[in-house]
């Protein structure tokens, strides 16, 4: 098992005709099942042709109805992004993984408003994301599969490269990755680090999580205390930007500090107080999650 | 992206938002001729620049005659404005704003931000207004009163009224104050704005709504489709190096540390400047390539880095998933030949083609240190910043380094920043009241075309 992908999900790419879209879908199709699991992309006027053998549809709903693609990832450029979101949204996709980068918040804003009033069940993933993957069996996004190894331990962050940065450390200790699942650096996005720590805690194929978080925000507060009190599995937290300062765009829309709150140490406390084995240092996360595991 | 008070004045006198009439000038006798024409007897003269707290720092004058604008405007244009913001070196005041004098009863606050939790944007109100609102939140949180507005019906009247009600705002005032909170939220969503200040908002004595000060910051990735605003872009309120960086669709940050990084993706720049702290160093910069860092990338990433003198060291992260590590390589030894680099090097890489990096970077024949992993990586490069001796990469640099006379003190870096309620500019509070003609954006139309921030999905 894993969490929210695995060797029976069918995806279809929204961006399929772009440089970056087809650059991924190829790479990810390359890993594991991914022949099987890619069967479609979207194209509003390419309807009828085909990438590498993908076939193309003209919307979302074309595309699942004829392939039965129960998941959708998104190389839509920026100012379509949101617009392709909502689209697979209201197709009742399960998940939408959205990877680009610099969607306008305000759109972000608007989409997730549509979402939660009409209580949509699609879950999305990101945007500004590196994707999910679950090892040996489906990679959905930009991440380089071959760094991940199949095992039990779950991954959640919100930033990329650090992402690969904890698998890479976790697979030559030898400890292997249930899923890895990265929500994405922006302020509006969808999936939280307390939703996928939810799944993972329901997941009989995951023994323990890594959470790599940021400055800004609350969101890794949230999952701490959800952690507390409901989690039955040890979880491993780190959090980057101690060094950052207050005010500071740090990259990602979301890795801002304002005033006081969402500090890496405010963050890191909290985590602690919540029952998380935190480490401050980026290089000893896989060694720290080696000392919980046993 | 951030704007002057004036300009953030003009959007809201284009939505609606009332203000006093203020002229905009670049010289004192612009700014006489400005008190001159906005007729009166009172004029404040007002300091232009990104950071707050200009009040504070005796950037904001009232001045009674036209030999007092003249004097005011003399004594603040061209000084060295210091405020909490703008960090101990201060900024060079290059703009003014001569505004007439306003009638005050009143001082309450008006903000509007995105909130990450509600995923929706705070309108945030309080009858504490001149004051730093983080302070109000912090002894008087019952005092500010915020309402999470839903994007899809925009602020309703029974809203805004609620909360012109709650920070005291009178019953014959209402419908303004209720159009001018609508007026506000029409202009944060319309022009994709990312921050939304009025510090004060007044109450004049005849009963009326003024917006005294007007903070105003955007989206950056929503300026593709902002033309206007972005004509607004002054790049004298910038860091240079950050402009340079723009550029190349890198990400750069100026911090004040001695070890240069250069990494890829923001978390592991992040990361990495922890693990520099970590280990005793300071970082210089933040920096993250992205995820295409061609040579030409690397070596204008490298170029921005030493062009701050206090880099002593550097340090290059790279986790080559997509990107390989064979590539990276020869652009850092490209770059390095190209700068001519005389300080020490410190590379990490890892991910796909590894060894085939390192051998590219071992063969160079360059004196660069390489690094298995991070922690190593932050050890070693803190070591060739202590002393030549205690590598042998660095001993085989002909130029002893300078020794760490930096890796000290590191003055809280805060510059001009930009949260919410970061300490507002509370000036004096003078009599105010203005005009409505403004002009000046031909000259930063030049400086608008250098500006072509629209972001792509660049994620290759």
């Amino acid at each position: 098992m894993s969490i929210l992908i695995d060797r029976n999900t069918r995806v279809m790419t929204q961006g399929i005709t772009g440089k970056t879209g087809q650059f991924h879908t190829r790479t990810s199709r390359a890993y594991a099942n991914g022949k099987a699991c890619y069967v479609a992309g979207v194209h509003p006027t390419r309807a009828g042709e085909n990438f590498e053998g993908i076939p193309i549809y003209a919307s979302v709903r074309d595309a699942k109805a004829q392939t039965g693609a129960n998941v959708s990832v998104i190389y839509v450029p920026p100012a379509g992004a949101a617009g392709a979101i909502w689209e697979a949204v209201e197709a009742d996709l399960d998940l939408v993984i959205c990877i680009t980068e610099g969607i306008p918040v305000r759109d972000m804003i608007r989409v997730r408003e549509r979402m939660r009033q009409e209580h949509r069940r699609t879950r999305l993933v990101g945007p500004n994301c590196p994707g999910v993957i679950t090892p040996d069996e489906l990679k959905i996004g930009i991440m380089p599969g071959h760094i991940h190894k199949k095992g039990r331990v779950g991954v959640v962050s919100r930033s990329g490269t650090l992402t690969y940065e904890a698998v890479g450390q976790l697979s030559e200790l030898g400890i292997g990755q249930s899923s890895a699942v990265g929500i994405g650096g922006d302020p509006v996005n969808g999936m939280k680090h307390v939703d996928v720590m939810k799944l993972f805690n329901d997941d009989p194929d995951t023994d323990a999580v890594i959470m790599i978080g940021e400055i800004g925000g609350s969101d890794e507060e949230d999952a701490a205390r959800w952690v507390k009190g409901n989690m039955k599995k040890p979880v491993v937290g780190f959090i980057a930007g101690i060094t950052a300062p207050p005010g500071k765009r740090m990259g990602h829309a979301g890795a801002i500090i304002s005033g006081g709150k969402g500090t890496a140490q405010a963050k890191l406390e909290v985590m602690e107080d919540c029952g998380i084995t935190v480490t401050r240092n980026p290089a000893e996360m896989g060694k720290t999650l080696k000392r919980v595991l046993r | 992206m951030k704007i002057h008070e004036y300009q953030g004045k003009e959007l809201f006198r284009k939505y609606g938002v009332a203000t006093p009439r203020g002229i905009p000038c670049f010289t004192v006798d612009e700014a006489v001729g400005a008190a001159k024409k906005l007729g009166g007897s009172v004029w404040v003269v007002k300091a232009q620049i990104h950071a707050g707290g200009r009040g504070k720092g005796g950037g904001v004058k009232v001045a009674k005659s036209a030999d007092e604008v003249r004097a005011r405007a003399k004594q603040i244009l061209g000084m060295q404005l210091v405020t909490h913001q703008t960090g101990p070196e201060g900024q060079r005041v290059r703009r003014l704003l001569v505004e007439e004098g306003a009638d005050i009863a009143t001082e309450l606050y008006v903000g509007m931000v995105v909130d990450r939790g509600t995923q929706r944007v705070a309108l945030m109100a309080s009858s504490e207004g001149g004051m730093d609102i983080e302070e109000v939140a912090a002894h008087h949180p019952e005092k500010i009163h915020t309402v999470f507005i839903d994007s899809l019906r925009g602020l309703t009247d029974s809203e805004a009224e609620g909360v012109a009600r709650k920070i005291g705002i009178p019953d014959s005032a209402l419908p303004e104050a209720r159009a001018l909170l609508q007026a506000l939220y029409r202009c944060f969503d319309e022009c994709d704005a990312s921050l939304a200040e009025i510090n004060p908002l007044i109450l004049t004595g005849d009963g009326g709504v003024l917006a005294l000060d007007a903070k105003l910051n955007f989206d950056d990735n929503a300026l593709f489709r902002h033309p206007e605003i972005v004509a607004m872009r002054d790049l004298d309120e910038e860091d240079p190096l950050e402009i340079e960086a723009s550029k190349f669709d890198l990400s750069y940050i100026s911090l004040d540390g001695t070890i240069g990084c250069m990494v890829n993706g923001a978390g592991l720049a992040m990361a990495t400047m922890d693990t520099i702290k970590l280990f005793g160093g300071e970082p210089a910069n933040f920096l993250d390539v992205g995820g295409g860092a061609t040579t030409e990338k690397v070596t204008a990433a490298f170029k921005i880095m030493l062009s701050n003198p206090k880099v002593k060291a550097i340090l290059v992260n790279i986790f080559g998933g997509i990107m390989k590590c064979d590539t990276i390589a020869e652009g850092v030894v490209a770059a390095a030949r190209e700068v001519h680099l005389a300080v020490p090097l410190v590379v990490r890489m890892k991910g796909t083609n590894e060894d085939l990096g390192k051998k590219i970077l071992k063969d160079s024949g360059l004196p660069i240190i390489s690094a298995d992993n991070m922690a190593q990586a932050a050890q070693r490069v803190v070591a060739a910043l202590k002393g030549p001796a205690r590598t042998k990469a660095a001993r085989k640099r002909s130029a002893p380094n300078k020794k760490a006379a930096a890796k000290k003190k590191r003055a809280p870096a805060k510059k001009k920043g930009e949260a919410p309620g970061k300490k507002r500019p509370q000036p004096t509070r003078p009599k105010q009241r203005t005009a409505a003609k403004n002009k000046p954006a031909a000259k930063k139309k030049r400086a608008a075309k250098k500006v072509k921030k629209a972001k792509k999905a660049k994620k290759k």
